[in-house]
């Protein structure tokens, strides 16, 4: 503790230092990183950067916003809103009981002009609104153990409250598969042609191949008290049912649009389609509109003129700002490094 | 130097004619009052490892001294309870409990896994700085003791083996290993010097006297000293206490009792000094030691950054709780009005989430989750990476190579790390003088001898003046007087090199340089009689012992204060070297002519009146060979004056003179003078004087007093002497700095005003034309009148002063404070405290003297509580503790003294200079850094947390995320951690450089202009913008339409990816542009944790599916990788959610730079080489209005002078000052 201590009052010439030797050991070391030396880039927001980077924004953007934009045009999107105009007319109880009840006719006719030469593939969707299939006791109510695997079949306890039925489990069971959408569509031309739908491959790849399995098969499905939305074929495995792996990929919207099939023909301009539907599903009961969707796709996939606008807007924003500041640079400009914006030279005195 | 000492035996009582200590007689057992025996509570058999008694001893404690916080046992319970204290902790705790209920939103591992790792974090450090206390006190622990086995022989053992009753040795210059009662010690009367540094801060040695009555034989030595081994008194004495000065007990030997007084008490961590060795008792151990009682626990510090960073995290719950409550009544309303008709949820079945039967519950049940969920918004991590880049920075100030000290080996050493930013917020620096300002070393510097001034090295003071002078004129060509101070600055400087050259045959002690003095030339001075006598006061008015080193053979000599020191090393230099004392003569070997040897004198003292700080003077009445009687003193000026005989004023006038140059150089001055006695004159007055000596009455000390006032008159003056109390390095240069960075220094110390007002001088606190304002109470008035009375006094005189202040406001005076210990007694009392605060904060500089640590403390409580700004107090030992550990940030010199200053403080560096760095780069820094670190801390967090929000809203609130729980866990804790941490550690706004460079930059800290709440709330806003622009913008973009060629739609997990994808591009672009410095280390982490995301995406999209629980499984390389409309709406998130501060920042940057905006420009395009002059003179420029320091020292002289030479004046008025 004292052993550099020197005798501070003694006051003889100089003894000899004995600690001396031993003295750098605690010496930090040399290092451009301990001495905070490294090399960094250091870069300085100068009027010029602030135009150039703007410029470029505007110069990146405006482009990429026309292609979408003309993307976008490109796409051919056929809407049909069909939940009022395929059930009689009538009050709101009246609708969910004619949907509800098993007897009555649910076949609708429809038809479609095509306004635009479409070219093949053509996507089939169907649009719901107002439906929560992202609400949290939706989302969770599902067993991803027992759609792939065989032998997990009575794993069940995720499924709350859909999960068994007369003593048994139900495969697939939960409230999603329980919902299933069964609302079906057939197409035809004006010649009465038979457009046929393609309903393979609507699902993702990885999804038929792991997570539905290829041996699981439905059982005791829709067998219970409440029969909520369409059946499955018991017969067909799983990785199969792709109308039931599409919609069991939970949309993360109240709107939201899942693929039905492809119709593979192109249909000419003025070509006008015959739907022929089954309108099953229930969304009387929630207000929930039903559409049918035909679509063609481009490079950015649907009719989307959101993502061109955007684009070009903050495209035309920056070019506003580049110009802002050009001008203010020359009207005013700061000559950099300037010691009168130091704050000592702004306010004398006060600082 | 243990055993190096010949020396003759002295009784060095006789040296000290006016010392009361006095013996106090002893009694008889059977004479004592029974409560004499009885009513001590502590009774010590000393000396007796085995009692044969039937009664077991008392036991006492160990010596064993722990400073530990936690033991083995306590550190898990206690550490957890301090960990869960903080209110961000315990929420998390609570909701990592919630995890495991069916009210979590998510799965238990990503709510546990961050907690446990951001605990175990702060457990493992809590461990890590115990432990290295826990080291410290087995150093201090394991230094060895001699302690007496038996049978007088002494073994050497550990300190903590050390008992109570124990007879220990201890030799010179060792520390007492506990608290010990003095037995003997090696001169013959037990009388022993010890210093008390540590404990107060008095540099002076304290006096300790054995007991007189006890007849102890005095040993050599080396001898086993026998007599111990049968030596068993017992002690009776009071329990431990706190109270330094106050000891009360008795011992029992041999029948007899002896009482016992502070006066025999040796305190551990005090020293001895000058005495060979001693004998002690000991009788109190390790926690019951005065010093231990004396130490309280640090008080855990947190920087105000870290307050306001507290408030930000409430206003943050209380963000977190609105957003739940109105989940929870969005929730409640969605069960009641909307959920019954949503037959796909199978509403009529009441699950564990909702009841439509109940809505009210369902919400409130609804209100726990969201309360979890929405738990992000509370950066769970900002704790552990706040302590993480605290811990890092605290490595680059222990590791800065311009903060070690080369001569004794000691680096910095930032021994909390909380603190950092608080460095860059200092507004007042209280310091302790000694071993802080000044190495409590004497440098002989001048002497004014028969009128005429001798000395032509300069102090420090004027050295750096000269040189800030010189620096002025080199660029400030306007100032007319450049031609005349260029002389004396040159002068000035040639003086250095000059003083460079010869430092390495310097000796200690002496700097004086004049060639009419030295090598005997004085011979051929004018007034060579008056020379002549002033140097043999010099040599022989003092009471220091000479010691002859064994060794070296050296003469060395052991004053009682260090100028004494000096003085006799200066008068060797001259050729008056005293070599020997014995009991009543002083030998001097003088060397009278430049060829003749040197002659041994020999001067019979005859009395000795020795130096007290009430007398202030000291004297000697000797016969010299020629049979005449001689009275040297030695004094205060003030004192001295007063004395004067009207035929010895003959130098008065001129002496005077050169004192006030000496003054103002910073110098401690005493005046010579003598008187010659005849011999019938001495004698009568001898009678008396030893009649009184030897009375025994009440007021002896009086009449002694008395009767050397009598004899102490009519003097000569001979001359003064001016030593310098050297200031440690640079620390002129420092305090200038820190002054022009607009910070206050208030000194606070121990010492004389004398000395304290010299120091002011020497460090440009003070300088002439400053007026000094004393609150001073006389002593008369202390002693006599009540307390009322003196306060009364004391608050009229600082109302006259507030007045004087503001009177003159416009003149542009400065005043400096000066008060002293006992005044401030009365002045930091409620009543009034405040009015001193107000007087004292409206001088340039305060001065406090005498003051107790007790009182330092509560002058640092009083300006940090009155003016609310942040205070440092810096000290070097035990006395300072206190204010170290009341300041906000506590500093401790680790130089040469004892350690507790360092153990008790938050940073230690080894000068005061280093002081600078540490504060004005180090603090710089740091502050800035935790400040943009915290910002953009809370900005991620919300940016994240919001889109929840959002996001849970359109799912009915029913509590649905998007994000897979595996991303939530990774974002706070390893996706966006690193970049912040390397921010936190590295940002650089402005070099180091600059920043001393630029002193006036250091006030964006005390300003707090970087975390104000302004710049918070920007920060938030900003979060809330971004999160707002990353949820639509994607959510518009990827649905409801297909968003690839190939027309699938985008379910929930594949927009939770992509937005998030947004979130990691949009925080990592965002600090990128924050950022000033990017090293290698930053551009790293940033795109790293961009690369990073996308790896972990895919390679947990690819793991089997089980694992993966399906959401994201092959999510990138099959469904968002070959869709554009993935990387469109990144970059286009990642533009528009930067854009609000891109705009901020390139508007302020370019028509309303910061400071460091325009410096770091200039660094840019090297102005600060091309452009010198516009360079310098910003520096001049980027300074604070300051009284004190250099700088305006030479700002007053420059005035002055320009004053001067317009009323032509002789230019050499200012270069013979």
């Amino acid at each position: 503790m004292n052993a550099n201590a020197p005798s501070s009052s003694s006051g003889g010439a100089g003894s000899p230092d004995v600690n001396a030797p031993r003295r750098n050991s605690k010496r930090p070391k040399y290092s451009r990183f301990t001495q905070q030396e490294l090399p960094a880039c250091k870069p300085i927001l100068t009027p010029k950067w602030v135009i150039s980077a703007f410029m470029l924004v505007t110069v990146v953007f405006i482009p990429i916003g026309l292609v979408s934009l003309f993307a976008s045009r490109d796409v051919v999107e056929i809407v049909d809103r069909y939940d009022n105009a395929c059930i009689p007319p009538g009050t709101k109880s009246q609708k969910v009981q004619h949907i509800q009840d098993a007897r009555s006719n649910k076949t609708c006719v429809r038809s479609l002009t095509v306004t635009k030469r479409m070219k093949q593939p053509i996507y089939v969707y169907y649009q719901l609104d107002n439906y929560y299939q992202n609400h949290r006791r939706y989302v969770k109510s599902r067993s991803d153990q027992q759609l792939r695997n065989r032998g997990d079949e009575n794993d069940t306890s995720s499924c709350d409250p859909e999960n068994e039925a007369n003593g048994m489990s139900i495969v697939p069971c939960g409230l999603i598969a329980w919902s299933l959408f069964n609302d079906t569509f057939s197409f035809s031309t004006r010649n009465n042609s038979q457009l046929n739908v393609n309903k393979r491959e609507i699902s993702w790849k990885s999804d038929r191949d792991e997570k539905f399995g290829s041996d699981v098969f439905p059982k005791n499905f829709q067998n219970g008290s409440l029969i909520g939305g369409g059946r499955l074929n018991e017969s067909i495995p799983l990785s199969q049912q792709e109308d039931l792996i599409v919609w069991m990929r939970t949309a993360a919207l109240p709107t939201f649009r899942k693929l039905y099939g492809k119709i593979e023909v192109d249909i000419e301009e003025g070509e006008t389609i015959n739907v022929v539907l089954e309108n099953r599903y229930n969304t009387y009961s929630f207000s929930g509109k039903k559409k049918l969707v035909l679509s063609t796709t481009s490079w950015l996939g649907g009719k989307n003129n959101f993502i061109g606008i955007a684009y070009l807007s903050v495209g035309g924003l920056c070019f506003l700002l580049a110009s802002t500041f050009t001008i203010i640079y020359l009207v005013k400009p700061r000559h950099l490094g300037d010691p009168t914006y130091l704050s000592w030279n702004r306010n004398p005195g006060g600082h | 130097m243990a055993r190096g000492g010949i020396r003759e035996k002295l009784r060095r009582s006789s040296l000290y004619t006016l010392a009361n200590i006095r013996t106090k007689p002893s009694y008889r057992k059977e004479e004592a009052a029974s409560e004499e025996l009885s009513g001590y509570p502590r009774v010590i058999f000393v000396n007796q490892q085995t009692v044969s008694d039937d009664t077991p001893p008392p036991i006492f404690c160990t010596n064993y001294v722990s400073t530990t916080k936690y033991t083995l046992f306590n550190f898990l319970p206690i550490a957890l309870f301090e960990q869960f204290n903080r209110v961000a902790n315990f929420y998390f705790l609570v909701a990592a409990g919630l995890t495991f209920t069916d009210y979590a939103p998510f799965d238990w591992p990503s709510q546990v896994v961050p907690l446990a790792l951001v605990v175990g974090f702060s457990l493992a450090k809590e461990l890590y700085e115990d432990l290295q206390r826990h080291w410290q006190d087995m150093t201090a622990n394991c230094q060895k003791a001699t302690v007496h086995v038996g049978n007088g022989v002494f073994e050497s053992k550990q300190w903590r083996d050390v008992c109570v009753g124990d007879i220990v040795k201890v030799k010179k210059d060792e520390f007492f290993p506990a608290d010990l009662l003095l037995l003997q010690s090696s001169y013959e009367d037990g009388m022993s010097y010890v210093e008390t540094m540590n404990l107060d801060g008095e540099t002076n040695l304290k006096v300790k006297r054995a007991l007189q009555n006890m007849s102890l034989p005095v040993v050599a030595d080396d001898d086993k000293a026998v007599h111990f081994s049968d030596f068993r008194p017992t002690i009776r004495c009071e329990n431990p206490n706190s109270n330094l000065y106050t000891f009360t007990g008795n011992l029992e030997y041999n029948g007899h009792i002896h009482p016992l007084d502070p006066a025999q008490l040796l305190l551990r961590d005090s020293k001895l000094r000058n005495t060979e060795y001693i004998y002690g008792v000991v009788v109190f151990t390790g926690n019951d030691t005065k010093v231990m009682q004396n130490t309280t626990q640090s008080p855990s510090k947190r920087s105000k950054i870290e307050l306001q960073m507290d408030k930000i995290i409430y206003l943050l719950f209380g963000l977190l709780i609105f957003i739940s409550i109105v989940s929870a009544s969005g929730f409640g309303y969605v069960v009641r009005n909307l959920v019954p008709l949503w037959w796909y949820l199978m509403p009529e079945v009441p699950g564990e989430d909702f009841d439509i039967n109940n809505f009210f519950v369902s919400g409130l049940r609804h209100l726990v989750t969201a309360l979890m969920l929405y738990g992000y918004l509370v950066p769970i991590s900002l704790y552990v990476s706040i302590e993480a880049v605290k811990i890092l920075q605290a490595r680059f100030i222990n590791n800065d190579l311009h903060l070690y000290d080369e001569v004794t080996g000691v680096p910095a050493n930032a021994r909390t790390s909380n603190l950092n930013e608080q460095l860059g917020q200092v507004d007042t620096i209280l310091s302790d003088k000694t071993g802080t300002l000044t190495c409590n070393q004497m440098d002989f510097l001048k002497c004014s001898i028969a009128g005429c001034p001798y000395g032509k090295r300069p102090s420090e003071v004027e050295l750096a003046a000269a040189k800030q002078l010189k620096a002025l004129d080199t660029h400030d060509e306007e100032a007319s007087i450049g031609s005349l101070s260029d002389t004396t600055s040159l002068e000035a400087i040639t003086i250095t090199d000059d003083g460079n050259a010869n430092k390495s045959q310097a000796i200690k002690g002496f700097s004086f340089q004049d060639d009419r003095l030295q090598n005997a030339k004085w011979l051929k001075e004018p007034n060579a009689d008056v020379i002549l006598l002033f140097f043999r006061i010099l040599a022989v008015c003092h009471t220091a012992i000479p010691e002859i080193s064994e060794k070296t053979g050296e003469l060395t000599y052991e004053a009682e204060s260090p100028d004494e020191g000096a003085f006799l090393v200066a008068a060797r230099e001259f050729g008056f070297h005293f070599i020997k004392r014995t009991q009543n003569s002083v030998v001097v070997r003088e060397r009278l002519s430049m060829d003749q040897e040197p002659v041994e004198k020999e001067y019979n003292i005859l009395t000795l009146l020795d130096f007290t700080s009430k007398r202030k003077r000291m004297s000697v009445i000797i016969r010299d060979e020629s049979g005449q009687i001689l009275m040297f003193c030695k004094g205060a000026d003030t004192i001295i004056f007063d004395r004067l005989a009207d035929t010895g004023k003959q130098y008065l006038e001129a002496t005077t003179k050169n004192l006030n140059d000496y003054g103002e150089a910073g110098l401690r001055t005493l005046a010579l003078a003598y008187k010659k006695l005849e011999e019938n004159e001495y004698s009568d007055w001898y009678e008396k004087f030893h009649k009184a000596q030897i009375a025994s009455g009440s007021n002896r000390e009086e009449l002694l007093e008395e009767l050397s006032d009598v004899m102490e008159r009519g003097l000569t003056l001979v001359g003064a002497t001016a030593v310098e109390d050297k200031l440690q390095k640079g620390v002129p240069e420092c305090i200038d700095r820190l002054a022009l960075a607009g910070l206050k220094i208030w000194v606070l110390t121990g010492d004389k005003m004398e000395t304290a007002i010299n120091i002011g001088f020497s460090c440009s606190l003070l300088r002439q034309g400053m007026t000094q304002i004393c609150i001073v109470v006389s002593a008369e008035m202390l002693a006599e009148a009540a307390k009322h009375v003196i306060k009364e006094n004391i608050l009229s005189q600082i109302t006259t002063a507030i007045q004087t202040i503001e009177d003159k406001k416009e003149t542009r005076a400065a005043f400096a404070l000066i008060i002293d210990g006992k005044t401030l007694t009365y002045a930091l009392e409620d009543d009034m405290k405040f009015q001193f605060l107000n007087l004292a904060v409206n001088c340039a500089s305060v001065i406090c003297c005498r003051v107790s640590p007790k009182q330092k403390a509560l002058v640092v409580r009083l300006v940090k509580e009155g003016t609310g700004r942040t205070t440092l107090g810096i000290g070097d030992g035990a006395n300072d503790v206190g204010m170290i550990k009341e300041a906000d940030i506590g500093i401790g010199i680790s130089g040469v003294e004892g350690m507790q200053a360092v153990m008790a403080s938050d940073f230690s560096i080894a000068q005061f200079r280093f002081l600078e760095r540490l504060l004005i780069v180090h603090g710089h820094w740091c502050y800035k850094r935790i400040s943009k670190m915290i910002c953009y801390f809370f900005y991620k967090n919300i940016t994240l947390a919001l889109t929840l929000f959002y996001f849970e809203a359109e799912t009915g609130f029913s509590g649905q995320m998007h994000y897979d729980d595996w991303y939530m866990l990774l974002y706070n804790v390893f996706l966006t951690s690193c970049p912040v941490l390397a921010l936190g550690v590295l940002e650089k706004d402005i070099c180091a450089e600059f920043c001393l460079q630029f002193p006036a930059l250091y006030q964006q800290g005390p300003k707090n202009l970087f975390f104000d709440w302004y710049r918070i709330i920007g920060w938030l806003a900003n979060g809330v913008y971004a999160s707002f622009v990353i949820y639509i913008v994607n959510l518009r973009i990827f649905s409801p339409e297909s968003f690839r060629k190939e027309g699938q739609t985008a379910d929930m997990y594949v927009i939770g990816t992509a937005m998030f994808t947004s979130i990691i591009w949009v925080v990592n672009v965002q600090i990128f542009l924050v950022s000033h410095y990017l090293t290698q280390v930053q551009l790293h982490t940033i795109w790293g944790s961009i690369v990073v995301w996308y790896l972990i995406v895919y390679i947990y999209g690819m793991t089997p599916v089980d694992w993966s629980a399906g959401n994201i499984y092959h999510q990138l390389p099959e469904v968002l990788g070959p869709a554009y409309k993935f990387y469109l709406s990144t970059i286009f998130v990642t533009i528009l959610c930067n854009m609000p501060y891109l705009i901020h920042i390139s508007y302020q940057r370019c028509y309303n730079p910061e400071d460091h905006h325009v410096l770091q420009e200039m660094k840019n395009m090297k102005k600060d080489v091309t452009d010198t002059k516009m360079w310098k003179r910003e520096q001049v420029k980027a300074t604070q209005d300051t009284e004190i320091g250099l700088s305006a020292r030479v700002d007053a002289k420059m005035r002055l002078m320009k004053g001067r030479t317009t009323r032509k004046y002789s230019s050499l008025a200012y270069s013979s000052s």
